[in-house]
């Protein structure tokens, strides 16, 4: 393979948006969790969740200011490497990413400064206000990205205009709504949540194991563990919906998901599979019969297509698809794992004794974010050889730009992100195990935040009982 | 009645970028404006003035690049591979400068602490610089053909653009300086009138110098303003020139207000910083007037570069009921940060 602009875009473009998609993921579930956190200490006026809410927004904010830096980069991408598809696609998916920028870019990012430094200055109820319009604000966010990408999967409710080449709406509607959208957005925000709770859960974890399990970090595992317990059955089903969706308009996708070599009525599903030099490419080991239960019944004389149905110029890169798909399945039964263990050891109340769940839930915190990556590996590289699924290919979308302009920026963005994101991580991780009531002895008060600013509330006595405001 | 959405959309960009300008502008020189704090309390009180703020004034540059794609995907097309390099540098600045008002009050180390206090000016320095060879590689114009770009990958390095660049930068440290004047007191406060002062002799300068070099790139600029070397044409000039002699009489009206000793007579704190924003709308409408119609010089023009016509109307429903909310809460937000920063106050996350 060529080191060309094409295949450089390609990879400058995956590599920015799997870096990307962590910092969304994790903020839209933390905004959530915030925003139940600042909402239960208004209702109950428990002086544990306004501790939770206090020390998770010092993450949230460095998780926010790199996922605004890192998106910025992403509204300027599709100009700068692929100039034709934002010329033929823009007429259809330019305004909804302009209805991204209307109703949630703006909303997160004036409110995230209320809620970051407007402790003292607003009322609580306004503070809280602030938090869902956060929480809100991220939310939209997936939805209208979610809409654009589910538009390039199953592109519906648009024509070509026969002149220039260009692409115009037909229907907002069918733009909006495309067949694979709904269950990709439920898909994604279970995901958002499920990764912010195993996060949660791990660095719980991690202060139970250090000795320093107090009230809230107590709080914090029972919350997290109860979110992956409910959350990650239904997200197996919406990820089977997904699947489902994808089976009937991404057929190729769904072949090189399962690693199927032919076309039969009855599909097995393959464990592992390795390459070697059978005729399809690969052999493994098949749980046969399984597509009687996992997809729904066919017409009569229907097939469920395999890697032979397709010329090769229509296929996906099979490995990466293959495997990205067993990696987020893997470390999503881990999580399901994770939640129920959880559960049962807090019905059995051993919920605060450090022990094996502990230790295993640290490492856990990670499950999340390999998921996401590794499920938009899936659909991404799923996608391929086409930006527009069946219209657009991806050498026809490229810019008309140099190798050495692509190498260049792609060697920048490789050493800029890895110098924040080390970073970022270090910083995040010193703030998430150090903990809630333990000051490391003989420091200085390093960050002492001041008078209106939320950190400075941290270490504020509890309120006296009667101080509290609940909002009903 | 059909209304002729190219140009409402072109405004509704106009407005959005000049947003940009005048927030993220101020910001960004406050930034480069750390690289003179005294001490680490200095920088604090100046980071502190624009934290709570800079995240949703960097949210206008979106507009630039989404609502171009979304509205003219013809000009995003072929102004984004134009500037491919500046506009790599401009965001790789920008992530360093973005993470670093988190970042530098978690460094645990004094070498990482300087780190991040560098990243911070320095990012702040290399995104307005990129953004003023941007506006010079605009004015200069852009080799299209068959509707694509069809230049070089340094056409945006010349004499011009380098002007350009070095003037934005001056242009930003003015905005960020008149800032300081609002948002601070005491020795900070005394500072920024010095830097504010010295920041518009070069602004007022740079204006020059770039007018008149613009004249001479390209001989339709000089037919839209009725102005060259050897002729004047009075009937187009005259309906023009309140544009450029608002900006000097607001140069000169700033650096009155800057040069006057603080006390009772002296002009308020906000004042510096509203003629800053003039100056920088007065050379904005310069620039307008000298580049309509074109959305990419002299090649494609509004209409011709425009998305069809139901996108356009799309998304004008959206934008006229969010638009006055985005600035309804935006100024919500001003109000409540509003007043000087006090000593400490920057301490933060």
């Amino acid at each position: 393979m060529e080191l060309d602009a094409l295949l450089l875009s390609r990879l400058q473009f995956a590599f920015v948006i799997a870096f990307h998609i962590m910092f969304p993921a994790f903020t839209i579930g933390l905004a959530a969790f915030l925003a139940v956190c600042e909402g239960l200490w208004l209702r109950t006026g428990h002086d544990v969740f306004k501790r939770l809410y206090l020390h998770w927004i010092k993450i949230f904010a460095l998780a926010f200011a790199m996922g605004v830096v890192s998106g910025v980069v992403m509204s300027y991408q599709f100009g700068t490497n692929w100039s034709v598809f934002s010329e033929i696609t823009g007429s259809v998916m330019g305004p909804l990413l302009g209805y991204e920028v209307l109703t949630a870019f703006f909303l997160e990012a004036t409110f995230l400064g209320v809620m970051l430094f407007g402790w003292n200055k607003v009322g609580r109820k306004l503070h809280f206000f602030a938090t869902c319009a956060v929480a809100f604000g991220t939310t939209m966010s997936a939805f209208w990205i979610l809409s654009a990408n589910s538009w390039m999967q199953t592109p519906a409710g648009f024509d070509i205009d026969p002149q220039t080449g260009n692409y115009f709406t037909v229907s907002w509607m069918e733009v909006i709504f495309t067949p694979s959208f709904p269950s990709r957005l439920v898909h994604m925000l279970l995901a958002a949540y499920t990764t912010t709770a195993a996060v949660v859960l791990a660095a719980g974890a991690w202060q139970v194991l250090k000795d320093r399990g107090s009230e809230p970090a107590r709080w914090q595992i029972r919350m997290a563990a109860g979110t992956l317990a409910l959350a990650m059955p239904v997200q197996i089903w919406a990820g089977h919906w997904s699947g489902e969706v994808a089976r009937e308009y991404q057929p190729a996708k769904i072949a090189a998901v399962e690693g199927w070599c032919t076309s039969e009525a009855v599909q097995g599903t393959m464990i592992v599979a390795w390459p070697d030099a059978s005729e399809c490419g690969h052999s493994g080991i098949t749980v046969p019969g399984t597509s009687k239960y996992l997809f729904a019944p066919l017409e009569d004389g229907d097939v469920l297509q395999g890697l032979d149905a397709f010329p090769a110029s229509e296929l996906p890169p099979v490995w990466p698809v293959f495997w990205g798909f067993r990696i987020m399945v893997g470390c999503g039964l881990g999580m399901l794992g994770l939640g129920i263990w959880g559960v049962v050891l807090w019905w059995r109340k051993r919920l605060d004794q450090k022990g094996l769940f502990h230790l295993a839930a640290v490492p856990g915190g990670a499950f999340g974010f390999i998921a996401v990556v590794s499920g938009w590996v899936v659909a991404e590289v799923g996608r391929q050889p086409y930006t527009v699924y069946g219209f657009l290919r991806t050498e026809d979308s490229l810019s008309p730009i140099s190798a050495g302009q692509v190498a260049t920026s792609l060697i920048v963005f490789m050493v800029v992100y890895a110098i924040i994101f080390t970073a970022g991580v270090v910083y995040m991780a010193r703030i998430a195990t150090r903990g809630f009531d333990d000051r490391p002895p003989g420091r200085p008060d390093r960050d002492r935040r001041a008078p209106g600013s939320p950190l400075g509330a941290v270490d504020e006595p509890a309120e006296a009982p009667d101080d509290i405001v609940a909002v009903d | 009645m059909s209304l002729d959405l190219p140009m409402i959309w072109a405004f509704i960009l106009a407005i959005g970028v000049m947003m940009y300008v005048l927030l993220d502008g101020f910001d960004l020189g406050v930034g480069m404006l750390t690289f003179h704090a005294r001490d680490d309390e200095e920088r604090n009180m100046m980071t502190a003035t624009i934290e709570p703020v800079w995240d949703g004034n960097e949210t206008w540059l979106i507009i630039g690049g989404g609502g171009l794609f979304a509205a003219f995907p013809t000009a995003y097309a072929i102004i984004m591979p134009a500037f491919y390099l500046p506009v790599l540098m401009m965001l790789a600045a920008l992530i360093f400068r973005g993470v670093a008002f988190e970042f530098r009050h978690k460094a645990v180390r004094p070498l990482t602490r300087r780190f991040w206090n560098g990243a911070f000016s320095g990012g702040s320095f290399v995104a307005a610089f990129s953004q003023g060879l941007m506006l010079g590689g605009m004015i200069q114009g852009i080799s299209v053909e068959g509707g694509a770009f069809a230049g070089g990958a340094f056409d945006w390095l010349t004499p011009f653009t380098l002007l350009t660049g070095m003037s934005v930068v001056i242009g930003y440290i003015l905005l960020g300086s008149c800032w300081l004047v609002l948002k601070t007191e005491g020795e900070l406060f005394l500072r920024a009138r010095k830097w504010g002062l010295a920041a518009l002799g070069a602004v007022a300068i740079c204006f020059l110098a770039v007018s008149l070099a613009t004249l001479a790139i390209d001989s339709s600029i000089g037919d839209r303003w009725g102005f060259s070397m050897l002729h004047i044409d009075f009937a187009t000039l005259l309906p023009l020139a309140p544009v450029p002699l608002t900006g000097m009489i607001l140069c000169a009206w700033l650096a009155r207000d800057l040069w006057m000793e603080p006390g009772i007579h002296a002009a308020p704190d906000w004042r510096p910083f509203l003629l800053a924003a003039g100056i920088f709308l007065s050379g904005y409408f310069g620039i307008g007037i000298s580049l309509y119609p074109f959305i990419v010089p002299f090649e494609i023009s509004i209409h011709e570069a425009a998305a069809r016509d139901n996108a356009l109307g799309f998304m004008l429903v959206g934008a006229a009921i969010m638009l006055p909310v985005i600035l309804a809460y935006t100024a919500f937000v001003y109000r409540l940060f509003w007043g000087k920063v006090k000593p400490g106050d920057g301490y933060h996350a």
